[in-house]
């Protein structure tokens, strides 16, 4: 990696950063809860250099590694948006009412 | 097959779905629709991750995908609303590890590395070990696998001093050198893990809401680390709106405790309590039963609830419902009561009164119920106890002096259920439970209220 594109990484992470303080500055405290289980799967996005990793045909270990890899970012994924799912979902029943 | 172009073009529509998923989030009557925008950004990046042609191995990724989806559906599916909170925090820590996992794996698969390179790898590895027995002990502690209280012990901030010493000169060497790379990144994995095991011992189980928050950020840090180490724009952006949000919690926590996160972190709460307990006239408590309680309840006309952690471990968030109903249509006006760090994270007893189903606009925060709290007949305070602390406003040598609390103790009576008179996590005693306005009703809250339901119907 030469310098050039660090820095446009750090431009992106810069933005993306800033945006992200915007974006959560205002949620009401009811829905803490379900969005910090709905951005920590999120987070789970490393899914996507574990696969890389893991199907890339390396090493015995580096493949064993990108499994276990690939396993926690998966569980992290998908046990992340189906347990806010249903937290929403016990918000939403309300609603009705 | 796909190109880096399509790839990258597609990564750029999940950013988006990101984006506009936690924006949809912060609003009820969105948050369904947002975190199905969020999942379906997610998904197509794993879709076109998938299809890349520099995969051979698809057999490792199905068995690595199929392990994470049985453990994440099941988890999902059978964890109890009151245990959300370990929840959160184990995932939390199944990202850390994710990142720590894909840094190493790059090292030993990486014939030279960069300069930058190889600073990033230490970045992920740091990051992502931290996080993962960070939150492994978080969870622990939160499921009572181990105890909450904070652990203290002599040369506590020498010891994780010389950690991050030997983290900082571990971390050069590594970057310095090559071929003994992985050697110094064995070492700097275990400090890493070390790192996160201790900081989070010393913290005591009620302050894990900034805990939670500050790892939950950890973990889009990490990510974002793991996302440099790769150059993947995605996973730096998201990474990213994780740690941001993260951090926004963490921060709105610690106002809420009125304390700095440095001393959340680092002073363990325990070390500063001694002072008040001494000569305080504490006069004495009014013990009373349900039955008695009962009485009061039937006449008042406005009843303000005020949950906490006990409401959690209690299991009571029904009972107290179906109590909430019969007040009601008992004519009474009434209303919940919600301190931004009442429970083990933030939000937590939103979630537990909305899986009850009681109505949103019953829900106040602090700041609205508090200047119309001396209107309130009856207040009745669930397994709460440093949140209506009233040192808190008025005792400036307690160490929760500042904190902003409920002021239950304006009602006209405060009933305390408690299942004894032991003082609350911080240690300190609550002069609350000896105002002339409050009554005890000692026992399991769940009890105690279920008690106070069968008498409005018998």
């Amino acid at each position: 990696m030469d310098a050039q594109v660090l820095l446009f990484l750090i431009f992106i992470l810069m933005l993306a950063a800033l945006l992200g303080f915007e974006l959560i500055a205002k949620v009401p405290s009811t829905l803490h809860t379900p969005l910090m289980s709905g951005s920590n799967a999120i987070s789970g996005i490393t899914l996507l250099g574990a696969i890389s990793v893991c199907g890339a045909g390396h090493s015995d270990l580096a493949t064993n590694l990108g499994i276990a890899a690939v396993a926690f970012a998966t569980t992290n994924v998908v046990g992340g948006y189906l347990v806010t799912h249903r937290m929403l979902d016990m918000f939403k029943k309300k609603e009705k009412d | 097959m796909l190109s880096t172009i399509v790839q990258n073009s597609v990564y750029i529509v999940s950013a988006f779905l990101f984006i506009i998923g936690l924006k949809k989030l912060g609003s009820p009557v969105t948050a369904r629709r947002g975190n199905q925008l969020s999942a379906l950004g997610m998904l197509i990046a794993i879709v076109v991750t998938l299809l890349d042609q520099g995969i051979m191995d698809y057999q490792s990724i199905a068995i690595g995908i199929a392990i994470g989806t049985v453990i994440g559906v099941g988890g999902a599916r059978i964890v109890a609303m009151t245990a959300m909170p370990e929840m959160v925090a184990i995932l939390n820590g199944f990202g850390g590890a994710s990142s720590l996992l894909l840094a190493w794996a790059v090292t030993i698969t990486s014939y030279s590395m960069t300069f930058l390179q190889s600073f990033t790898i230490v970045l992920s590895l740091l990051i992502g070990g931290l996080t993962f027995t960070g939150s492994l002990i978080a969870w622990a502690k939160l499921s009572e696998k181990i105890s909450s209280k904070p652990m203290q012990y002599r040369g506590q901030n020498i010891i994780n001093g010389a950690l991050l010493i030997a983290a900082v000169v571990l971390s050069v060497l590594f970057v310095l050198s090559s071929d003994m790379a992985i050697n110094y990144g064995y070492a700097l994995i275990g400090i890493a893990l070390l790192l996160g095991v201790l900081s989070v011992m010393s913290i005591g189980g009620g302050d894990m809401p900034v805990v939670i928050s500050l790892l939950n950020s950890y973990s889009g840090l990490a990510a974002c680390a793991a996302g440099f180490v790769i150059q993947n724009m995605l996973l730096i952006v998201a990474g990213a709106l994780v740690g941001a949000s993260g951090l926004i919690l963490t921060n709105i926590m610690c106002k809420a405790m009125n304390r700095s996160l440095k001393n959340v972190l680092f002073s363990g709460f325990g070390s500063v309590k001694t002072a008040s307990s001494s000569e305080d006239e504490q006069g004495d408590i009014s013990p009373i039963t349900a039955q008695d309680a009962y009485y009061i309840l039937e006449s008042a006309q406005s009843v303000v609830f005020v949950p906490g952690y006990g409401m959690a471990v209690a299991q009571a968030q029904h009972a107290v419902k179906e109590l909430g109903q019969i007040l009601e249509a008992n004519g009474a006006d009434v209303n919940y009561a919600i301190h931004p760090v009442a429970g083990r994270m933030p939000g937590h007893m939103n979630v537990l009164l909305a899986e009850a189903d009681v109505p949103y606009d019953q829900l106040k925060e602090m700041d609205d119920i508090n200047p119309t709290m001396s209107t309130v007949d009856v207040c009745i305070v669930i397994g709460a106890n440093d949140v209506v602390n009233p040192d808190a406003n008025d005792k400036e040598d307690s160490p929760i002096y500042g904190m902003p609390i409920i002021d239950v103790y304006n009602a006209k009576t405060v009933f305390v259920l408690k299942r004894s008179m032991n003082p609350g996590f911080a240690g300190i005693q609550n002069p609350l439970f000896f105002k002339e306005n409050t009554r005890m009703v000692f026992g399991d809250a769940k009890d105690t209220i279920s008690s106070l339901v069968a008498e409005f119907k018998a």
